[in-house]
């Protein structure tokens, strides 16, 4: 019990020093940037526990993101819950989408797998075009509730992005330690020796897929208050597919700080460039930066450190 | 048969229209040494992923231990017992050899069998010690093999199903993992050994049923099975 309060001591440290930038009164463009960044924390560790951990590569990251905000836009329209309600409504339907998805395992693999879940989100996206409550094709304004609990609504989403991403990476490295992601590791090495082994690879893709889509789905949730506008093409914008993939990819798959690397490295190049040079820009740097990867260390950047450090 | 572990009764197994097992009947007594043999094709390794419960039977059912696992998950089968290694090593790449039997120490053996031997004692048995901490990618074949077996025993099995495990190995090294296989049964495990090194299976088993194209064609002593005209025939034609 000592040793596993630790992980979680440091996490609402981070989480203090969370609130304590957003006491900063800095430029709030900082803010607007680092939500994204932690935005792609959440949204890369979740990918890592399916993709990274058990080997299922999902391409459908912007179905199960647009999913928890389209869950958070329906619930504003109807009723307007608190910010907390949206959030645990929409990490739940994304979760129950992970959940089905989990089935599809049984009977699709490797690159058949990611094909489906590409499938999915196109899917997805054409039915939200098409249902006018939401907002269709056009979009919907969305209005944040007045008064946020502290400073402006972006500090405190901020705020939320924090506490998020801080959980996202605690659920992360509980799983990845835990008989769990042993025996994710291990069907991910062979599914078939795996089962034989003991393992009850059904079940545990199960939960992969349920918990990767719960915290996608969380993640997305705040998302129309932190654009105040919804339309489709954002929401399910090819970025989440792409950057969801890139940043484990590139800071290392294999262990939980491996996405937070390459969500940090990449989202912060990302925004740089958006602002110095042009926003089109930043998912060409994607592009560069993981064929670089892929091809120098296809283990990321934690595969390369292991690799320096010798053997 | 009441006092096998095994009851394999009137399992029937299609692909398509091709009936890979036609009403297939086998009954493994406990402790012994139990030889499958058949030409290529014959549906050993088919009847034995239907044991193992990678496949599911189109007819018949299959009792292990007094239990009708007929339906039952392939993770549950092996925690009851049931243990194979594969004709092909399939070991886990990123682990190291001995993470590769913490596997199936923490998912199937836990529970039952708590006679205390880890991972480290099966890895010393078969002689696979020095590598504990290397990944399977730096072994040679027969130390794939070994770490099939060891795999498997750290699964903790009341019936272990080798499948061809000497298949491709020198003479030398088939003896070594028959006298790994030996050792084992006289610890009190079952064993069914798929073999095409008749040298071998003759040498092990204490009883052989043989299969071909999907039908039981014959079962005995290894010697009335070598005499069998039947047998010969199904391995020579005619």
């Amino acid at each position: 019990m000592r040793r596993a309060g630790w992980p979680l001591l440091i996490g609402v440290a981070v989480v203090v020093v969370g609130i304590a930038i957003a006491s900063l009164r800095a430029n709030p463009y900082l803010y607007f940037a680092g939500y994204v960044i932690l935005q792609y924390i959440v949204i890369a560790t979740a990918w890592n526990i399916l993709g990274g951990y058990a080997g299922y590569v999902n391409f459908g990251t912007p179905a199960f993101f647009a999913l928890g905000a389209y869950t958070a836009v329906f619930l504003i329209r109807s009723v307007k819950p608190p910010l907390p309600v949206l959030m645990l409504a929409g990490g739940l339907v994304a979760g129950l989408l992970g959940l089905g998805i989990g089935y599809l395992t049984l009977r699709l693999r490797g690159v058949f797998f990611s094909i489906a879940t590409l499938a999915l989100s196109v899917v997805l996206q054409t039915v939200m075009v098409n249902w006018e409550y939401v907002g269709g094709s056009r979009g919907l304004s969305v209005i944040r509730p007045s008064g946020p609990p502290f400073g402006n609504y972006v500090v405190f989403l901020f705020t939320i992005m924090v506490a998020l991403a801080v959980f996202a990476v605690l659920v992360a490295r509980f799983i990845e330690r835990s008989w769990i992601g042993r025996g994710l590791s291990a069907l991910r090495d062979n599914e078939e020796a795996a089962e034989c082994m003991g393992v009850p690879t059904l079940r545990l893709k199960l939960f992969a897929t349920t918990v990767s889509g719960f915290l996608l789905g969380l993640a997305g949730a705040p998302f129309p208050y932190y654009v105040t506008f919804i339309e489709p093409n954002s929401a399910f914008a090819l970025d989440y597919a792409v950057n969801a993939l890139a940043m484990p990819m590139i800071g290392g798959t294999t262990s939980w700080i491996g996405p937070v690397i390459g969500a940090v490295l990449l989202g912060s190049a990302q925004q740089l460039a958006t602002v110095t040079i042009s926003s089109e820009l930043s998912l060409l740097i994607v592009g560069v930066v993981l064929v670089g990867f892929v091809v120098v260390a296809p283990e990321g950047i934690l595969g390369l450190i292991r690799r320096l450090r010798g053997r | 048969m009441a006092d096998a572990l095994l009851a394999v009764e009137g399992v029937t197994k299609r692909f398509g229209g091709f009936l890979a097992l036609n009403q297939v009947s086998i009954a493994v007594k406990p402790g012994e040494r139990f030889g499958l043999i058949g030409p290529n094709g014959s549906g050993k390794t088919t009847l034995i992923n239907c044991v193992s419960g990678a496949l599911r039977i189109d007819g018949g059912r299959i009792v292990f231990d007094g239990r009708d696992i007929t339906s039952m998950p392939a993770h549950r089968r092996t925690r009851l017992g049931i243990v194979r290694s594969f004709q092909i090593p399939k070991p886990f790449s990123s682990m190291t050899v001995l993470e590769n039997l913490g596997i199936p120490l923490e998912n199937a053996a836990h529970g039952r069998g708590a006679d205390g031997v880890d991972a480290m004692e099966i890895l010393e048995a078969i002689g696979l010690a020095a590598k504990a901490h290397l990944r399977p990618a730096g072994l040679t074949q027969i130390e794939m093999r070994k770490l099939e077996l060891a795999r498997a025993m750290a699964a903790r099995p009341k019936l272990l199903i080798s499948d061809e495990a000497m298949a491709g190995l020198s003479s030398a090294e088939v003896d070594d993992i028959l006298a790994i296989l030996l050792r084992l049964n006289a610890q009190g495990i079952t064993i069914i050994m798929i073999e095409h090194i008749m040298r071998a299976v003759m040498r092990f088993s204490q009883r052989i049923v043989v299969l071909d194209a999907g039908e039981r064609i014959a079962e005995g002593t290894p010697d009335e099975v070598v005499r069998n005209p039947a047998v010969e025939k199904a391995y020579l034609g005619e």
